[in-house]
């Protein structure tokens, strides 16, 4: 069984803060790590090759310093990385991210041909979760989003069976390989390294394909001039025109501000008052 | 010199990035809106979704359209009828036996041939697990430009392209992007970020009647089953009246019992930040914030969130926003309606008292 996961570095952004003063983003020593939402994705695909053997290939998009991800996911286990780097990638939106990872796939799939593609369900940078739809739809693949369970795979059928989260309930589906996986988070738990898969990593040469290792040769589909979407404006969030009434407990006791609170505010939000009075009630 | 190279007029983008609109592609007009349903049901956010293309459109001076796909059985004429209450002036219904129960492959192929065939300027999802999937599907499908989870859509006066705002970096930031270039323009919207819009039983529109074109045997995907949550997802926020939400600011996952006893007292639903998923103390359900669900309460009770913006956009239309917070600095006491500053572990008990004592008088008045 050939199992290609996606995965992108995103900044860690539990560490990232805002400039006070200029609200322009601090980027500097925030840490890199693999999207975690991805490690669902390369978990279950590894659990996948524990069960059926084959091979995980990793790939990823994005700058050179990226390749520091893909080892940590060889790591963990995967067979094969590759980074899919090129200064003519920058600047792409999903549709022409897309375009470039499903080359990428298509073109590891001539070395041996892909079964079953992982993502994670989003990134923690982006949150857009349509780069995995847009992989399944340019590579012909069955997508199957939100999956919370493999259910069955039967390799000699070629067919496949998932637990799809949808609203108020899960999809039970039934398709064929290959297809596109986008995992839930929280559906696994991510193994530890083996010792032996971290001195693998430590020497594992990722490979680098550039545009044209990944058989691209439409320029006018990749980065910027791919990217649809502009970004016109980047900014702050502004602050609400009324400053916040402020009750600060080192002046008064903590019981007082209590009380003080609930004064305020049902003196200016009376409904509110009736409201909870209301819910309770019934 | 170089200006005489240069090609007149060409707008701020990179590396002869084409903006400008071509012109085959000036005739898209309207603002659609996929609605949403499932087993009888229409979700929402396809009525709050009506409400903000009602807005959009009229801006425009275009119509609003409703599209609904599903089977043979299902009530789509009376979701129409709903839909033009909330604002559309017209559905696109498409009926069909694969479509009874939603699958990518032929809601992907439904929905693309009708933007083919009737081209919308705008197409407006909710961003459900339903729609997103779709979105994705469709907007590379048709190699357009899609805007995932905005927090804010208007109309670009100088261009007249859709702006959509959604937050960005992680969520410290937000930023506008538009489809310059390509149509129709594509966006997703999450429940409960637009408002409801007021129902008019006065407004009709009519339907426009499509088909799918695909049989049974050419879908590869089979849906063998629905299975219904039960009490494992009890856990309503995007919908709830009050909200008591704790931050990292609690310190230790034992405190968090201090949000559920104020929350107890009000009948309110917990929520919880990122970092406090993340680290285990609470449900993933319970996430308010940009990857988690957004809200809007009468009532928000924030004890020991600082305020980034990834959990501002998922709660900031609540109509009252108390802030518990040591950092008289906080971002949240920049958008919160009443501000202690003090320690959650020592605030968050009164309260529960005060309240307590406070509603029981009222209740049993009442009662």
């Amino acid at each position: 069984m050939h199992i290609v996961v996606c995965i992108k570095q995103v900044p860690d952004s539990a560490q990232i803060r805002v400039h006070p003063v200029t609200n322009t983003i601090m980027r500097q020593g925030v840490p890199a790590i693999v999207n975690p939402y991805d490690l669902f994705a390369l978990e279950e695909a590894l659990r996948l090759k524990d069960q059926f053997g084959g091979r995980v290939t990793v790939i990823c998009m994005g700058p050179p310093q990226a390749e520091e991800s893909l080892r940590k996911c060889i790591s963990f286990g995967a067979t094969d990385a590759i980074l899919v780097t090129d200064r003519a990638f920058a600047g792409a939106d999903t549709l022409a991210t897309s375009y470039a990872l499903a080359a990428a796939i298509r073109k590891i799939g001539e070395e041996q041909a892909v079964d079953l593609v992982f993502t994670g369900k989003q990134t923690i940078d982006g949150d857009t979760a349509q780069v995995g739809p847009g992989i399944a739809k340019r590579l012909g693949m069955n997508l199957l989003t939100y999956v919370s369970k493999i259910v069955e795979v039967d390799l000699d059928q070629r067919r496949l069976k998932v637990e799809r989260r949808a609203e108020g309930g899960v999809q039970l589906l039934d398709t064929t390989l290959p297809s596109l996986i986008t995992m839930l988070e929280g559906t696994n738990e991510m193994r530890f390294a083996s010792l032996p898969d971290m001195l693998r990593a430590a020497r594992f040469s990722v490979r680098r394909w550039s545009k044209d290792d990944a058989g691209i040769q439409d320029v006018s589909k990749i980065g910027l001039k791919g990217s649809p979407t502009v970004v016109s404006k980047v900014f702050g969030p502004t602050p609400r025109a009324e400053k916040a009434d402020m009750l600060v407990v080192a002046d008064t006791s903590v019981n007082d501000v209590a009380l003080n609170l609930l004064g305020k505010m049902f003196t200016q939000f009376p409904q509110l008052e009736e409201d909870l009075v209301e819910r309770l009630s019934a | 010199m170089n200006d005489a190279v240069k090609p007149a007029a060409r707008p701020a983008g990179r590396a002869g990035r084409n903006l400008e609109l071509p012109e085959h592609l000036k005739a898209y007009k309207g603002v659609w809106v996929f609605i949403e349903h499932d087993r009888g049901h229409v979700h929402q956010v396809s009525w709050e979704l009506l409400g903000a293309a009602r807005r959009l459109a009229d801006t425009l001076g275009s119509q609003v359209a409703g599209v609904l796909l599903g089977g043979p059985d299902e009530k789509l004429d009376a979701f129409a009828q709903e839909a033009y209450t909330y604002g559309a002036d017209l559905c696109y219904v498409v009926r069909d036996p694969v479509l009874a129960g939603y699958r990518n492959e032929p809601f992907t192929k439904g929905l693309t041939d009708l933007v083919n065939q009737y081209q919308p300027e705008i197409v407006l999802l909710g961003a459900t697990t339903m729609g997103r999937d779709l979105a994705g599907s469709v907007a590379t499908t048709l190699s357009t430009g899609l805007t995932a989870d905005c927090t804010e859509l208007n109309i670009d006066p100088a261009t007249r392209a859709l702006a959509a705002t959604r937050p960005t970096f992680g969520g410290s930031l937000l930023c506008t992007i538009m489809t310059l270039a390509y149509r129709p323009q594509m966006a997703t919207v999450r429940p409960r970020v637009m408002p409801m819009p007021r129902r008019d039983d006065s407004r009709t529109g009519h339907i426009v009647e499509g088909s799918l074109g695909m049989i049974e045997t050419d879908i590869v995907t089979k849906l063998l089953e629905f299975i219904p949550d039960t009490t494992r997802n009890t856990i309503n926020l995007p919908y709830a009246d009050v909200i008591v939400a704790g931050g990292k600011g609690l310190k230790m996952q034992d405190n968090f019992r201090l949000v559920f006893d104020l929350a107890r007292v009000l009948g309110a639903e917990v929520g919880a930040t990122r970092p406090v998923v993340q680290a285990g103390w609470v449900e993933a359900e319970r996430q308010v914030g940009q990857t988690g669900k957004t809200v809007r309460p009468k009532l928000y009770i924030a004890a020991g969130i600082s305020g980034a913006i990834q959990h501002r956009v998922g709660m900031e239309s609540a109509d009252v926003i108390v802030a518990i917070n040591t950092d008289p600095n906080a971002p949240i006491f920049d958008f919160a309606h009443y501000g202690i500053v003090g320690n959650a572990l020592q605030v968050l008990p009164a309260l529960t008292q005060a309240f307590r004592a406070h509603l029981d008088k009222r209740v049993r008045k009442v009662a």
